[in-house]
């Protein structure tokens, strides 16, 4: 399956998470907060923080540790 | 006669398989691809092929017996809705882990237990080389074998009590619960410290190391030392999902769901099983299914599963004994450390709402905007109003943790989808 991540194709495994993906990239944080700017990435893993938000395919605020990867998606980060 | 059994863990799918073998037609909603839920994550479980499985699903608001629920990806405008009307409802929606904020808590690199055995069992992924697991509770030591087993090093597991309890609880201990505790113990060749702490995190943009501080019984601070890690893993017990419970009118004991022997809740039809009503484990949450999915079909109480649930809540009670959050915890924050992650409301903020006199809950959250984020007070919640209720300890001033567990939109969605839906949904 390939997906592209801000812009950077990547092969991905059915069954991987947006989470996943970026983890297994190395990333540990891709979103900072509105106030301080401080970094953040994934926090609960189970959907309950909403510290990981991505964008997928045009639409902003995806839990990335919910989301499946789907063939040909395109995930943005704030800070890629 | 249409049961919907809500969440599909160990609990959710013993209730549905129960209700479809009492005659009923069954429903089991759940919002992961595979059933099993956290505890069977990267196993995936089987359901009787007479339940209709409805996977990628949520229920966001309840009317009556009438469930209202998306299907399809997660957060994507392109789920479908359709309403269920159910004659009995089983609420199984788990929990999810507890943390008690910390300095540097919101740095990356900090998961929660939850997190990093979900990252381990579904995605392979260690969270870090040089792993500190910190909290309170048998949960840690699945949560290290876990770790383990996707090849991080795991320096230690750090529980802030003592599991002395255990011995106070002689015959509520149960044997097989104690062998399996004592094989984790075994197996992973790591030091257990009790009545030790992750008690701050440091780093720029990640963790690089934290304060790892020896405690006295109340959770204060005795001494403290300096580890030097790239990832820690924390959890303070378990923060039950009441959402649907609340918006139905469940009666809660003790902030989990109040239920009678068969799993009836306070509201007729509504039926509650697992972690919702107490944290116990998968087999008690099993059992409880069981019973509670019979009963809401309909049929007659299995024997032995209300025999195991028996057994099973005198063991989950030795848990909880032996396994208190003490108050010493609220020491550790500083000024700026943050309680509220979404919207980054400090310590010194909550101080600063109290002493301007909030007189409950709404005020407190409406000064300080603690809980108003994202995640609605998930995360947070349960600490604001510990925090709050000590902070205003001299004054008549109540806070409920119930204030902020309700939440009619029970899981997220998009503001394209609730226009869209049709009228008579609404």
């Amino acid at each position: 399956m390939r997906v592209t991540i801000d812009g950077v194709q990547h092969s991905a495994t059915p069954g991987q998470t947006v989470a996943g993906a970026l983890l297994a990239d190395g990333r540990t944080s891709w979103r900072t907060t509105r106030g301080a700017g401080k970094p953040r990435g994934v926090f609960c893993g189970i959907g309950v923080c909403f510290d990981c938000l991505v964008t997928v395919n045009g639409v902003a605020d995806v839990r990335a540790c919910q989301r499946l990867l789907a063939e040909g998606d395109d995930i943005r980060t704030e800070e890629p | 006669m249409r049961v919907v059994v809500i969440g599909g863990g160990p609990a959710g799918v013993a209730a549905a398989e129960a209700a479809v073998r009492a005659g009923a037609d069954t429903v089991l909603v759940d919002s992961e691809p595979t059933l099993g839920g956290q505890f069977h994550r990267g196993n995936p479980q089987r359901v009787d092929s007479r339940v209709r499985h409805l996977a990628n699903s949520t229920v966001w608001a309840v009317q009556g017996l009438r469930l209202h629920i998306r299907t399809g990806p997660a957060d994507s405008p392109t789920r479908t809705g359709e309403a269920i009307d159910a004659d009995a409802v089983v609420i199984a929606t788990g929990a999810h882990d507890r943390v008690v904020p910390f300095p540097g808590w919101d740095l990356p690199g900090v998961y929660t237990a939850g997190a990093a055995q979900a990252l381990a069992k579904g995605q392979g992924i260690a969270i870090g080389q040089r792993v500190l697991v910190s909290g309170t509770g048998p949960f840690l030591l699945p949560v290290a074998e876990s770790l383990k087993h996707v090849g991080a090093n795991v320096l230690g597991i750090c529980d802030a009590n003592t599991g002395a309890g255990w011995l106070r609880h002689p015959r509520a201990a149960n044997p097989t619960k104690i062998a399996e505790l004592l094989g984790y113990a075994i197996r992973l060749r790591t030091s257990w410290q009790p009545r030790t702490a992750v008690v701050a995190a440091h780093g720029d943009d990640k963790v690089s190391a934290v304060t790892v501080a020896k405690l006295n019984p109340d959770w204060t601070i005795r001494s403290q030392r300096r580890v030097a890690v790239d990832a820690v893993c924390v959890g303070h017990g378990f923060t039950p999902r009441l959402e649907l419970a609340v918006s139905a009118g469940c009666k809660l004991a003790d902030g989990f769901i109040a239920v009678d022997h068969t799993g009836a809740t306070s509201v007729p039809g509504w039926y509650a099983a697992g972690e919702v009503t107490g944290i116990g484990g998968a087999d008690l949450a099993a059992a409880e299914g069981e019973v509670a999915g019979t009963a809401a079909a309909g049929g007659p109480c299995p024997a032995t599963a209300l025999a195991k649930v028996r057994s099973g809540r005198r063991f989950a009670a030795a848990l909880a004994a032996a396994h208190p959050i003490r108050p010493g915890w609220q020491t550790w924050l500083a000024d700026d450390t943050l309680v509220c992650r979404c919207e980054e409301v400090t310590y010194r903020a909550l101080r600063e709402a109290i002493d301007l006199d909030a007189t409950g809950t709404r005020t407190f959250k409406l000064t300080s905007r603690v809980g108003l984020g994202l995640c609605q007070g998930r995360m947070c919640g349960r600490s604001a109003v510990d925090l709050a209720t000590t902070l205003a300890a001299q004054r008549r001033t109540f806070f409920t943790p119930a204030d902020l567990q309700r939440r009619p939109i029970a899981t997220p969605l998009r503001l394209a989808e609730l226009a869209s839906l049709p009228e008579e949904d609404l």
